[in-house]
């Protein structure tokens, strides 16, 4: 196959891997946020100690990451079905992309928020803040950088995830790869993927890098 | 303005306060001292109900504090000013911010706020640096930053946890004389703990000394220092305890430039040797102490003299 053969394949590819990626991030982030600070909030020493409601979301969590993502996607098809209408193409995938990677998200979040030093969040209540103050306000901004550390990751996560779209008609770099190079034994187009798939990864984690040491002041 | 009676904390089966009173009055600034893990951190933060206690009450400005929860308490917790040890500042959010925190929570309008930030950080000596974030300041600065927000709030009580024991001791210095000043300008109900008998001397005027979870002693300095056997006067002094068998230990609080010891040895015939002492500048006027032997046939005599004079006589 040509490059001009290839460049628009690879273009296609590309795209349907930002678009996939790109929602099932936003929505991850939207869910898998409140879920963090659920998890700690909830959590025996937290804001609000409710330790059997904290139980039974980490049992959830655990099980949503135990999942291969391949099983995940196909036992959750019906559930698909319900929130877009279909169970093939790109909408279709990001659905199980989403369900599998809040959990994984939520943990980091939890992870980033336990960091938050102790001392400054009772500093924060000895000035009479309550607990809504003490999650806007201190929480949340304090962990920021450990939170968006936590997105990048799940980002190249998601990515390494939309391999695997391909399956249920999602398209994307991975299912080029497989299509074309290891289908059709076009050793020059699975080549090109990979190559194409470790720069977006690069790139993904840098940017996040950067944005991390910004906002960090420490 | 500050009324602890009966408090008592346990975690599980640590016993950390086991019945503590305390009374510190409108205007002192009123020192907690003791050894790691005598239960001060915790007293301090029952009295703002960080901690909440077991048992007993806490009173600040006439309010039954243990009574309130919720909103109720946050907002008593408004006029409650407190700094930390490791000054606990918001690291995500530059000087002024962390200034501006308490105001915000207390729903001060944004121009309000700014205004109110620019007069503390000038009241704190901190002027133009409100745009820096807390790591590019020094640990004194940041105490300072400290100060400034439990002062937002116009608290009628600061509470202050070891806010000295991270920091040089010049830079502690200049912590305790800002405290000193704004106790005297504001008229700031200050209470402090700390395991350094250097803060007590340089500014307290009260002080309560804790061990085990019990205060031992407690009440103005002047007059524990007045008292017989009192272990603050031994902490403070560095005369080795205990006093040799014969010894005699004289604690002056007046003018030490007054010759009475001296008068005691002429009038009564008596020789004096001088075993240790030393002046101490406490907060309310400077100290002696001082352990001397006396030989002759009136030492009872001259005894009684100094006694008469003023000075506390503690034999062994
Ligand atoms: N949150 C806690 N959980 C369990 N034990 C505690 C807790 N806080 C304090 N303690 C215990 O209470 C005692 C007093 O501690 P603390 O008030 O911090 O003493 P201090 O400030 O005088 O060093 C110690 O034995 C300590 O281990
Ligand atoms: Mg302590």
């Amino acid at each position: 196959m040509t490059w001009d053969e290839m460049a628009p394949l690879l273009w296609e590819a590309t795209w349907q891997t930002g678009v996939m990626v790109g929602w099932a991030a936003v929505f991850t982030v939207l869910l898998g946020l409140p879920l963090g600070v659920a998890l700690v909030v909830f959590d025996r020493g937290g804001l609000r100690p409710l330790p059997v409601l904290k139980s039974i979301l980490g049992v959830i969590v655990n099980v949503g990451r135990s999942l291969p993502f391949i099983v995940l996607m196909i036992a959750i098809i019906p559930f698909t079905r319900l929130v877009v209408g279909t169970t093939i193409g790109t909408a279709a995938v990001v659905v199980p992309l989403t369900v599998g990677a809040v959990p994984f998200f939520a943990r980091l979040v939890e992870t980033a928020l336990r960091e938050v030093d102790r001392d400054v969040i009772q500093a924060a209540q000895a000035m009479g803040a309550g607990r809504g103050a003490v999650v806007w306000k201190v929480l949340l901004p304090e962990a920021l950088p450990g939170i968006v550390a936590g997105v990048t990751v799940t980002v190249v996560a998601l990515i390494g995830y939309t391999a695997m779209a391909g399956t249920i008609g999602g398209g994307g770099l991975g299912d080029l790869a497989i299509r074309y190079g290891y289908q059709r034994f076009e050793t020059a187009v699975m080549i090109v993927t990979v190559v194409v798939l470790i720069v977006i990864v690069q790139i993904m984690q840098s940017l996040g890098d950067l944005l991390a040491r910004r906002l960090s002041h420490k | 303005m500050i009324q602890v009676s009966g408090l008592r904390k346990s975690y599980g089966g640590t016993v950390a306060l086991d019945g503590v009173d305390l009374n510190v009055r409108q205007g002192e600034v009123y020192g907690v001292v003791g050894q790691s893990g005598a239960g001060k951190s915790t007293l301090l933060r029952c009295v703002n109900l960080l901690e909440r206690p077991s048992a007993g009450t806490v009173t600040v400005a006439g309010q039954d504090l243990t009574a309130l929860r919720g909103k109720d308490l946050n907002r008593a917790r408004q006029r409650i000013g407190m700094i930390h040890q490791h000054f606990a500042l918001l690291s995500s959010r530059t000087v002024a911010g962390n200034v501006s925190f308490p105001l915000e929570v207390m729903g001060v309008p944004r121009a309000e706020r700014r205004r109110r930030v620019g007069e503390l950080l000038d009241l704190v000596g901190l002027g133009g640096r409100g745009g820096d974030h807390p790591h590019q300041l020094s640990g004194g600065q940041k105490q300072r930053v400290g100060i400034a927000r439990a002062l937002a709030g116009n608290p009628s009580v600061l509470l202050s946890d070891e806010a000295t024991s991270a920091l040089d001791p010049g830079t502690t210095q200049s912590i305790l004389a800002l405290l000193r000043r704004l106790n005297a300008e504001l008229g700031l109900t200050i209470l402090l703990i700390t395991h350094e008998m250097d803060v007590v001397k340089s500014i307290c005027d009260s002080v309560a000394i804790m061990s085990g979870g019990r205060v031992e002693e407690s009440g103005p300095i002047g007059d524990l220092i007045r008292t017989p056997g009192s272990r603050l006067t031994r902490e403070i002094f560095p005369l080795p305890d205990p006093a040799p068998a014969g010894s005699v230990t004289l604690t002056f609080t007046g003018d030490p430039r007054q010759p009475l010891v001296s008068e005691a040895v002429r009038k009564f015939d008596v020789d004096v040797s001088i075993l240790g002492g030393s002046i101490e500048d406490l907060a309310g006027g400077s100290v002696g102490r001082l352990r001397v032997a006396f030989s002759g046939e009136q030492v009872p005599a001259a005894l009684t003299y100094l006694r008469e004079r003023g000075l506390l006589v503690e034999t062994s």
